[in-house]
């Protein structure tokens, strides 16, 4: 394709825009206005159930996140290898996964398990299981938020069959626009990683006769460590 | 995708009598609108939540150049690239472009209703690139070489057995010989199969529920994760998104999100909502090379500002059909093209003209159960009586009906003539249904008798002849 | 007040009409029933033909000018004169403020009861289970859902007893059932099902239409279920013969 029909092609469609909405390109105070919009986003109707106070907030995202089809269980940091390690010998799954190279994960005291092997980077079609962190939890559905990086690959979210997900007490938030929140704190406004993955429970799908089975692409298992303190 | 929405008769001939789909629908009917009926429940700001999604999609679109060109300039910021198709006919050449730029052979395809209108796969294939749905509903669908039924459960008129047998005929020169007959083991022998192709295939093509202008960020929204897959591992990323899709800001999508997935299946949230922004980063150890954004018109634009914009708002969560007892009757096949039920009947007309839909929108009882539940509020019944209303301007309503309906209109605006006439019509329709109180066959009106009785007046005169009678 | 009696009343079940007249006689109104009305223009609008519908629209304005209220024994018909009239006149105000304003006069039967007189019984009897359809205008545009249940409930004799889905379309959507006989019967023989499986004797509904398509699929089925319009049965007109059954008006 060339560039003076790419331009042409755009001009077209902006221009049949604007000449249905009967106004040129937006100017003056109308301009203002959605430049104002995009600097400072108006938030919807407030959702009671994304404003909980603290311990009620983590009790709200454990609860939904089980409603979800995820399981979850809630740790002291020392802990978390050992949940690990019980939660895969519990499942009769092997006691190897690969792990999300991320300091926070590495510092973890994973030498108390011995039995367990841990391979770390991007996820493989062929990985059982795999370890991540989280960027945040949403209480209000009991979603998980993935932000992509070399410390966090994507495909660790999706190709195993097994997904465990470490997340800090701290981290789990109300709602939504909370965790736009971070992520333009943590990334700059107007900035987000390359993906952001937000993920209620194991992968699932309806197709067939409309009934719910689990695991269709993504992980059949999600099991959610959330550590206190 | 080829129309048959002209059939569209015949089509509802065809899919009364076939009785996996009945059984498919009585069961959807019951399952879809129980579950958003109990997830709206569950949120007490479901109602204010609806509002609020109605004005955001009205405000993105009385400012759509804008928050496109915003789209566009934070797309390109990043390293990605956006491609503007005003038709069907530049989006499949733009994406065909595109896949031999890089040499592609195969293409994972996550379910996408515009790829679907613009007709791509025959497109690719024709070229010799191969698309592979991974969606797997639409994956069923494509290895049975049928159109989807329903625009979030595209395999929803099939049952399992019909599955198992498409499975066998077309996995066992891969190794799988045997004949399944529980669902999850379909489930984990299409995961197999299709696991392969999403490592193997060059580009990922998905579709987008949302476009954030705010950030450049395409958003997806499904339950089984392989739109995640295709736009994670192969090479080249394509999103394929028509214009009305982009929305201001990341605070809005939090408002739709909380209304899309509670209409569409009932559920608190998707199991995967996935923001991509842009190609793969330095120091990244996935994603990929290329991103790319078509973004397709095809008639939408001429829309804005007219009685009918309201159409645009629509977020495709499927509400109105699940809730729609026309649908319930005869499926989404018999509407004849990509887009069922009352919002199809509302854009086919729009997109293919209304001398080829001419049915849709008057196959509808206007019982209102859509615009009830639409969770962006589009008042689809009174869309539909706009297009009745362009049919009978351009005289596409059937002869018999505007006869009948010039005749009654006639006596409907004089009402001496009218009060005649209809003592008469009820005298006749009392005496000669006097012995059964009903009747079995009566002329002019087969449509109603061939499948019920027409209740007979009693005796006595119309109200009005009976009122004068009583008030002298 | 006036009534606005709708053509299938007058035509096919006058019964309706007096009823409808007896409920608001005993609740202390003076019914009048305005000559020159005939029909709402329904046909017209859902067939697209709006010119037609301005003309029956700007008659019906005209016949219950000066009215303070305006009731009709049908979700529909009353639906079609508070949501949809004013809409037909946006390029002529004196005639919009005059649909507007017979919009905020009229009223289905049963919410005019309830919700305008405060109506909380009637003395009436009825011997019977009986089952109600929610007619979709009546439902959808109006709020019709509480009012008939609430009235029906102080009927003496008789037992209400929910279908599985009152709430979706019978399949009438007048021109719709002869348009799409079809479809039309593909969800009404659903309906029929739903009434049959409830257990009742009797259904009743706030609507002609939607009753005369029902009364005709439970009677072609050879169902033995009595079809009245819960204005009869509220009114203590029970012992008319019921919808589509022979015997004559007892007038």
């Amino acid at each position: 394709m060339s560039e003076a029909g790419s331009q042409a092609d755009r001009a077209a469609i902006l221009g049949s825009i604007r000449r249905a909405l009967r106004r040129g390109p937006l100017s003056g105070a109308a301009r203002q206005a959605v430049d104002a919009r995009l600097a400072d986003p108006p938030r919807g109707p407030a959702v009671g159930r994304a404003a909980l106070a603290e311990p009620e907030k983590v009790a709200l995202f454990c609860q939904w996140a089980e409603f979800n089809n995820a399981t979850v269980a809630r740790v002291a940091a020392a802990d978390v290898p050992g949940e690990i390690v019980g939660y895969l010998a519990r499942n009769n799954l092997p006691a190897a996964a690969a792990m999300a190279p991320s300091p926070a994960l590495e510092a973890l005291d994973w030498a108390s398990q011995r039995m367990l092997t841990l391979r770390h980077g991007r996820g493989e079609g062929a990985d059982q299981v795999s370890i991540t962190g989280a960027f945040a939890g949403i209480a209000e559905t009991g979603t998980l938020v993935m932000a992509s990086g070399p410390e966090h690959p994507v495909t660790l979210n999706l190709l195993p069959d097994t997904h465990i997900v470490v997340l800090r007490e701290g981290d789990i938030v109300g709602g939504y626009e909370e965790v736009w929140q971070r992520l333009r704190a943590r990334y700059g406004k107007d900035a987000m990683p390359r993906t952001v993955n937000t993920i209620t429970g194991p992968s699932r799908t309806g197709d067939i006769e409309q009934t719910i089975e689990l695991g269709a692409h993504g992980p059949r298992r999600m099991h959610i460590v959330v550590v206190g303190g | 995708m080829q129309s048959t929405a002209r059939s569209f008769k015949d089509n509802v001939d065809t899919a009364l009598a076939d009785p996996n789909l009945q059984d498919s629908l009585s069961k959807l009917k019951v399952g879809f609108s129980e579950r958003r009926r109990q997830a709206a429940e569950r949120l007490p700001e479901f109602e204010a939540l609806r509002d609020r999604a109605r004005d955001i999609k009205n405000h993105a679109l009385a400012n759509l150049d804008f928050y496109l060109e915003e789209f566009e300039r934070k797309v390109t910021a990043l390293g990605g690239h956006v491609h503007w198709a005003p038709t069907a006919d530049d989006a499949r050449r733009i994406i065909a472009d595109l896949c031999r730029s890089i040499g592609a052979r195969t293409v994972a395809k996550s379910k996408s209703m515009v790829a679907e209108e613009i007709g791509l796969n025959e497109h690719l294939e024709a070229l010799g690139i191969a698309p592979i749905e991974t969606d797997l509903g639409e994956y069923i669908i494509q290895l049975r070489h049928e159109p989807p039924s329903h625009i979030i459960a595209p395999a929803v008129h099939l049952t399992k057995d019909q599955v198992a047998d498409t499975f066998l005929e077309h996995h066992s020169k891969l190794g799988f010989t045997r004949r399944l007959t529980e669902r999850n083991d379909l489930v984990a022998e299409a995961r197999a199969v299709l696991r392969q192709k999403f490592l193997d295939a060059d580009v990922g093509l998905t579709g987008a529920n949302f476009l954030v202008a705010e950030t450049g960020s395409s958003m997806l929204v499904t339950n089984e994760g392989n739109a995640d897959l295709s736009n994670t591992l192969p090479r080249m990323h394509i999103v394929l998104a028509s214009i009305e899709k982009v929305i201001p800001t990341l605070e809005d999508a939090a408002v739709l999100l909380r209304v899309l997935a509670r209409s569409a299946t009932g559920q608190e949230s998707s199991a995967y909502t996935t923001l991509n922004t842009g190609p793969k980063r330095p120091g990244d150890l996935d994603g990929p090379e290329q991103y790319h954004v078509v973004i397709l018109d095809n008639g939408r634009s001429s829309v804005l500002g007219t009685e009918m914009q309201d159409m645009l708002r629509c977020i495709r969560c499927g509400a109105c059909m699940n809730h729609c007892p026309v649908y319930g009757a005869i499926g989404g096949h018999a509407y004849g093209w990509v887009y069922p039920g009352p919002i199809g009947a509302v854009l086919t007309p729009q997109l293919l003209g209304v001398e080829e839909a001419a049915n849709l929108p008057n196959a509808s009882t206007f019982c209102g159960r859509c615009e009830s539940v639409c969770p962006v509020r589009i008042p689809l019944p009174g869309l539909m009586r706009h297009w009745r209303e362009r049919e009978f301007e351009r005289h596409l309503t059937p002869k018999a009906i505007r006869q009948g309906l010039a005749l009654w209109g006639f006596m409907a605006r004089r009402p001496r003539l009218y009060r005649r006439m209809t003592a008469l019509a009820n005298r006749l329709l009392a005496l000669l249904g006097r012995a059964e109180g009903r009747y079995r066959t009566l002329p002019l009106a087969g449509g109603w008798t061939r499948f019920r009785d027409f209740p007979a007046p009693p005796a006595g005169g119309t109200f009005h002849a009976q009122w004068r009678r009583r008030k002298p | 007040m006036a009534l606005f009696v709708t053509c299938l009343v007058d035509l096919f079940r006058p019964s309706v009409g007096f009823a409808a007249v007896k409920l608001l006689e005993e609740a202390g109104c003076t019914v009048e029933v305005p000559p020159l009305q005939v029909c709402c223009g329904q046909p017209a609008y859902n067939s697209g033909d709006r010119a037609t519908t301005r003309a029956i629209a700007a008659q019906v304005v005209e016949a219950f000018d000066g009215y303070d209220a305006v009731v009709a024994p049908s979700g529909s018909c009353a639906g079609m004169l508070t949501h949809h009239y004013p809409s037909l006149f946006e390029d002529d105000p004196a005639m919009q403020a005059r649909a507007k304003n017979l919009a905020d006069r009229s009223h289905e039967l049963t919410s005019f009861l309830v919700d305008v007189l405060g109506m909380t019984k009637v003395a009436a009897r009825y011997d019977g289970v009986a089952t109600y359809h929610d007619s979709c205008s009546g439902l959808r545009e109006l709020g019709v859902k509480q009012q008939p249940r609430r009235l029906l409930a102080s009927v003496e004799g008789l037992e209400l007893r929910e279908m599985t889905s009152p709430e979706v379309c019978c399949g009438f959507g007048g021109t719709f059932c002869v348009k799409y006989p079809e479809i039309s019967n593909a969800m009404v023989g659903e309906k029929s099902a739903d009434i049959a499986a409830a257990g009742a004797d009797t259904l009743l509904a706030g609507d002609l239409g939607c009753l005369m398509n029902m009364a005709g699929k439970l009677q072609r089925e050879g169902r033995a279920v009595r079809v009245r319009h819960v204005a009869e049965v509220l009114a203590g007109l029970g012992d008319e013969a019921p919808i589509g059954e022979p015997g004559g008006s007892r007038r």
